[in-house]
């Protein structure tokens, strides 16, 4: 399990990557006592927050708690953020730090994943081959209009075992950069491409499947068209 | 036309930085084209790339139901509370105050008490005193003396005239050459406490410091 770290410490060395002005400008009045403004200032990010807490505690109930646990520890540390860090970044930090701390403190039995039917302990994590080859078309995005997919794909990212699954939604679902996803995590920035490179093959295999079982069967393909 | 020099598991490997941009250009080159005559891999690009955009999509981040709703009340809640402890701390100071501001009014009464009872114990008319006592009145005090005392003021200005006289004039007697007469609880109560406020000095201590509050 990767090394908890107090994410309150953590800067983000990338300054072109600095809050927004909004975000700044909503900050300096939180930090100057306009306590009621915090929400406005996190609401554009609870979706982040609560999909990095589900991310690492795979339950609905408990990645909600852990989400609003740590807005409220974002708001009781609100000047201890330092501007050279993306205040999302920040955000989402804590939320990992939290919900990493309370499945350490829960000891959460966690879910064989995909990743151990297809890997011995001892095997090197980036050794994971494609098993479908079928001739893709670009799924449309409109495709997530339909809960149903939405359902789907969350259902294949929940297969994952978790060091997998932990990268690929603070990388590719939170957009965090390489060096804030290793940061947060606690591992280094080589064991993030790794663990991505190996989350994003496994779920097309996964998502390659789903072709198969009609998971966008009813898409709005334009006629004559095949889906791939 | 640069030839594919490249295996399908060396594209394999780096198809999670191609995407991210993290090849060097030598190796994006060779990787673009092995793409071009390799289906499996163009698939196996394709298909990562598609996952990358699914999940991307800001759709996929669902919240519960009601997340929105709890988030700001829970929110709320904690600020009210900060704000609740900060107007309990306040609610607090105004008590406080408020003993303070008694128990300094108590202090004040008291005090005011204590000289009202040095007062009255000048001012008290002179009832204990024999009414056809001849007694000595002066100009610039409206206290009567025996005649010789030492405290007379404006000796120039003496004149004699009975205690009942004296005492329906409105004067006093003094508290040095009539003070045998001053006996009373009243003045005995004002003697404990200027007693008990020196600090329970001796008798003389007491005569002192009432003697100096009549003066």
């Amino acid at each position: 399990m990767p090394k908890v770290r107090m994410a309150l410490n953590i800067t983000v060395k990338n300054p072109e990557q600095t809050g927004s002005v909004r975000d700044a400008d909503l900050i300096a009045k939180v930090q100057s006592g306009q306590h009621e403004l915090f929400y406005e200032l996190v609401q554009p990010y609870e979706r982040r927050v609560y999909a990095a807490a589900l991310a690492i505690l795979r339950n609905e109930e408990d990645a909600e708690d852990a989400a609003q646990e740590a807005m409220l520890k974002a708001f009781a540390n609100i000047r201890k953020f330092r501007a050279e860090a993306r205040f999302s970044t920040w955000l989402i930090q804590i939320t990992v730090n939290e919900a990493l701390m309370r499945r350490r403190r829960e000891r959460t039995v966690v879910m064989e994943g995909i990743d151990d039917r297809h890997s011995g302990p001892g095997e090197a994590e980036s050794d994971y081959a494609p098993r479908d080859f079928a001739d893709w078309r670009e799924i449309p995005s409109e495709a997530l209009e339909r809960k149903e997919v939405r359902q789907r794909l969350a259902e294949a990212l929940a297969t994952l075992d978790e060091k997998y699954r932990q990268v690929f939604v603070l990388r590719d679902m939170e957009h965090l950069n390489i060096q804030e996803t290793a940061e947060a995590l606690g591992i280094t920035v080589a064991s993030v491409k790794t663990r991505l490179l190996r989350a994003r093959l496994m779920l097309r295999d996964l998502l390659a499947a789903g072709w198969k079982q009609g998971w966008f069967s009813r898409l709005p393909f334009e006629k004559g068209t095949k889906p791939w | 036309m640069v030839e594919s020099t490249r295996n399908c598991e060396d594209v394999w490997r780096e198809i999670s930085n191609y995407i991210d941009g993290e090849v060097d250009a030598a190796m994006r080159l060779e990787m673009e084209e092995h793409f071009k005559v390799c289906k499996r891999c163009a698939s196996v690009l394709a298909g990562t790339q598609n996952v990358v955009q699914l999940y991307g999509d800001e759709r996929m981040l669902e919240v519960p139901a009601g997340f929105s709703r709890r988030l700001e009340k829970r929110l709320a809640r904690n600020a009210s509370g900060r704000g609740q402890r900060w107007s309990s701390w306040w609610a607090w100071l105004v008590p406080a105050a408020a003993v303070v501001l008694i128990a300094a009014g108590v202090l004040l009464m008291n005090s005011l008490t204590f000289k009202n009872f040095i007062q009255s114990r000048h001012a008290q008319p002179g009832n204990n005193v024999p009414p056809d006592l001849v007694v000595v009145v002066s100009d610039g005090s409206k206290v009567f003396h025996v005649p010789g005392c030492p405290f007379i003021h404006d000796k120039a200005s003496e004149r004699t005239m009975t205690a009942k006289e004296a005492t329906r004039d409105g004067y006093v007697p003094c508290t040095r050459c009539l003070r045998q007469y001053l006996k009373t609880g009243l003045t005995q109560h004002a003697g404990q406490q200027v007693a008990e406020t020196a600090g329970g000095g001796g008798d003389e201590e007491q005569e002192e410091l009432l003697s100096t509050a009549g003066r």
